[in-house]
């Protein structure tokens, strides 16, 4: 006879944090820190880079030469364990709208693979309401988080350059590296037309940071999507979690899958439920202080499907906008080929991995019309070849003469092809824009009445439609990237053929992984769900770490931020158990 | 010309599919692998989609693509058509192109020469292949066999330039530890390019 039964971890803890990325990784290693006993539940495996390593491979090392896998949606030797679907775990859609999302399930969840790229947001991007009426204003500002981003800053690393543009503020920066021979040429194309190239802001290590000896500098490999072996660059399992583990004061357990937080009959936090994903046993974990980081979309999931007869709504949904105001970022992109680079010599150009240069948002939006804005993300170069490398020739090779300075038809085989795709390797570049998306009620993600996934947890059903603001921002995104590309002396070799028809190529929403917004922040307990410190208004010892708190986006991806707010609630909360208040 | 009769022994090879499970060892792998990626690639490995008649024809298309040249190896050398016969296991997309592409192509050549692809001499191989290998010149009806050679010059340069013969003749000489100290100097010349004074000032340096 099979016993199902819930069992209670036998040790109770003063903190029990739900997700492993960059809120919860940051909430673990302040509270490591402090001598406070806590647990982390992470619905993912343990993961080491320097243990589970892809870095350094050759494409050869994988018979699909790191072609995308049901396991790993980013490629072979990407670190993501995961993407927009997962065995046993679906979501669904309303009224026909879109909404793809993307889940990382690992300890350091997303900041494994993600584009480290780490903006500040400015001054104006708490107050978006205040400038142009739309969304709603933080009700905290730059000044209240520049303090944090400070300590991030110097934690973590991030290198950069001071500009001193007001509202792409200025970190404590590492040195950035020199621009690459195709970023050079953007930055003069742009120039001639007032749009800003400047160094882009990365947290990796181009130096060692003076104080910490665990993490090696960069040496410039381009892969710090395959997470570093010497953690030269920000990952939460790395750089956060792994000396929070090392204080002895956290317990991780990996392969669990919260269900709900528990309540007690006054409507406070217990503890949560959980799967074991090892064993498929139910289990609970009692904790005085419950810390939801389980990425934006996820944790609104927990608390709508935390029912109880105080929080009959879900717990914390008194305002009932628990998954409201959902938003991602905004995407386009546009390619081209610098004919003036074929034939290049070769040398070792990887870098780091990203762009070394970039464009913060550089216009006025009472000009244009659109409101919010975006930054230009850029790539091309002598990468090492992938599957999918050559891809399309026929419409290159027919275009511009070979290497003997003759024109032939697309295509081809033979000697003469074998020699174009030498020839023509490393011309190739593009852009992508990253945008603001207006926080909007209507784009919600609720529980599905009719599904459960797996582990018979209810799942989220989405409904999200772009704006005409978005739409527009897109079209001027392409309009801008074949103005750049002819700039720098390119030629638009994709990208350009979007019209209103398709959105301007904008991204389906959650493409970009930036989602943000479920569990917005407010001084009104009737129209937000977290205080100022991150902290649940109807239920004081329950905190949201993630990206849900976000009350606008801004044109910056939000990890720097999620670990500047993590961090301040963090130190908050501590400091409310030392008062007794928690 | 009747195709049936003569098609006969092609349609006999052509029915020869179906998983065959041969013991295969245990894949060993120098990469990162979760258990679930681990038994899904042991799974891969232990079947077989294209019959012999399949991997004879794709063999010879890869060296049509890229062949041996002063500089390096064929896709053969590169082992590219091995990596084909993975490929459509794990994109199982790809199995119909290509299968149907490959028959497309004996059926051609049999209206032509009387023979499938690999029975053909090399010139009337080569005389079939111009009639799909320049998609803006083919004739309308050649336009699905320059839909499956484009798929084919595709899968052909992907496995060549990710194989180790292929990185070397590529020159990529990158994936490794290194110090960025931007574009060489007689690179920024060939191009007339400098970096600005304020970009060298703040740039990261290197002391050896």
């Amino acid at each position: 006879m099979s016993v199902f039964q819930i069992k209670e971890t036998p040790k109770s803890y003063d903190v029990c944090i739900v997700g492993s990325g960059a809120g919860g990784g940051m909430a673990a290693y302040v509270l490591a820190n402090a001598g406070v006993k806590t647990v982390l539940l992470e619905a993912g495996p343990m993961y080491d880079p320097a243990k589970n390593v892809t870095q350094l491979k050759w494409p050869w090392e994988s018979p699909r030469r790191g072609a995308s896998t049901p396991y790993r949606h980013f490629g072979d030797f990407d670190a993501a364990y995961g993407g927009w679907e997962l065995e046993g775990e679906p979501y669904t859609h309303k009224d026909g709208t879109q909404f793809d999302w993307f889940r990382a399930r690992m300890l350091g969840g997303r900041t494994n693979h993600w584009g480290r790229i780490s903006l500040r947001f400015g001054p104006h991007d708490f107050k978006r309401r205040s400038i142009d009426g739309l969304g709603d204003d933080w009700p905290i500002s730059y000044d209240d988080v520049a303090p944090y981003y400070d300590k991030v800053d110097r934690l973590i690393g991030v290198f950069g350059s001071r500009e001193g543009i007001y509202n792409e503020p200025d970190g404590i920066f590492l040195p950035p590296p020199k621009p690459r021979l195709h970023e050079l040429f953007i930055k003069e194309g742009a120039k001639k037309l007032n749009i800003p190239v400047i160094p882009s802001r990365l947290s990796i290590l181009t130096r060692p940071l003076p104080d910490n000896q665990k993490r090696g500098a960069c040496f410039f490999c381009a892969q710090c999507n395959r997470g570093c072996t010497v953690y030269g660059d920000f990952s939460s399992s790395s750089v956060l979690v792994k000396p929070a583990l090392e204080s002895g004061n956290v317990d991780v357990i990996p392969n669990a899958m919260v269900r709900e937080v528990i309540t007690d009959e006054s409507g406070n936090a217990t503890g949560v439920s959980f799967v074991n994903k090892d064993d498929l046993q139910e289990y609970t974990v009692r904790a005085r202080v419950v810390v939801l980081a389980a990425s934006a979309c996820e944790s609104a999931r927990i608390l709508l499907n935390s029912k109880s007869s105080r929080h009959p709504n879900g717990l914390a949904n008194e305002s009932g906008v628990v998954g409201k105001y959902l938003h991602d970022s905004t995407g386009a992109d546009m390619g081209g080929i610098l004919p003036q680079l074929v034939g290049r010599k070769r040398y070792n150009e990887d870098g780091v991995g990203g762009m070394h240069v970039y464009t913060p948002w550089w216009l006025d939006n009472k000009k244009l019309d659109f409101p919010r804005g975006y930054h230009i993300e850029y790539w091309g170069g002598m990468g090492m070849p992938g599957y999918g490398f050559g891809s399309g020739i026929q419409h290159l090779n027919g275009k511009y003469p070979g290497r003997d300075g003759k024109m032939k038809p697309a295509g081809g085989y033979g000697a003469s092809l074998k020699d174009d795709y030498r020839y023509f390797y490393g011309a190739t570049f593009g852009m992508s824009g990253r945008g603001e998306a207006v926080a909007r009620e209507d784009n919600y993600c609720e529980i599905d009445p009719n599904t459960v996934d797996k582990y018979g947890i209810p799942v989220l059903r989405f409904h999200y439609k772009w704006s005409d603001y978005e739409i527009k921002q897109a079209k001027h995104m392409k309009e801008t990237f074949k103005q750049i590309i002819e700039a720098a002396g390119g030629v638009v070799t994709w990208g350009h053929t979007d019209t209103a028809e398709n959105q301007y190529g904008l991204a389906a929403p959650g493409r970009i992984i930036h989602e943000v917004g479920t569990t917005r922040m407010g001084d009104d307990p009737r129209k937000s769900v977290v205080n100022r410190f991150n902290q649940a208004h109807t239920c004081k010892n329950l905190f949201i770490v993630d990206g849900g708190p976000f009350v606008s986006q801004a044109d910056k991806n939000p990890t720097w931020t999620i670990l500047a707010l993590s961090m301040r609630a963090t130190e908050y909360l501590i400091d409310e158990m030392k008062k007794q208040n928690l | 010309m009747t195709v049936g009769a003569v098609g006969a022994g092609l349609l006999i090879q052509g029915c020869e599919t179906g998983k065959q499970q041969a013991t295969q060892p245990k894949v060993e792998f120098t990469i990162d692998r979760t258990p679930a990626e681990l038994a899904r690639e042991e799974k891969l490995r232990a079947e077989k989609f294209f019959n012999d008649h399949e991997m004879a024809t794709i063999a010879i298309l890869v060296d049509i693509i890229i062949p041996k040249d002063d500089v390096s190896g064929s896709a053969t050398d590169a082992g590219v058509p091995d990596f084909i016969e993975f490929i459509v296991k794990d994109k199982p997309e790809l199995q119909t192109p290509v299968r149907g592409g490959l028959r497309w192509l004996d059926v051609q050549c049999m209206k032509r020469f009387g023979k499938s692809f690999v029975d053909c001499t090399e010139q009337q191989r080569i005389e079939m292949v111009d009639e799909i290998a320049f998609p803006e010149q083919a004739k309308p009806e050649m336009h699905q066999g320059v839909s499956f050679f484009n798929t084919m010059r595709d899968l052909t340069a992907t496995g060549f330039f990710t194989s180790e013969i292929g990185i070397k003749d590529l020159g990529y000489v990158g994936n490794t530890p290194n110090q960025w100290d931007g574009v060489p100097q007689d690179v920024l010349d060939q191009y007339g390019l400098k970096y600005d004074e304020r970009t060298l000032a703040e740039s990261v340096k290197f002391d050896s």
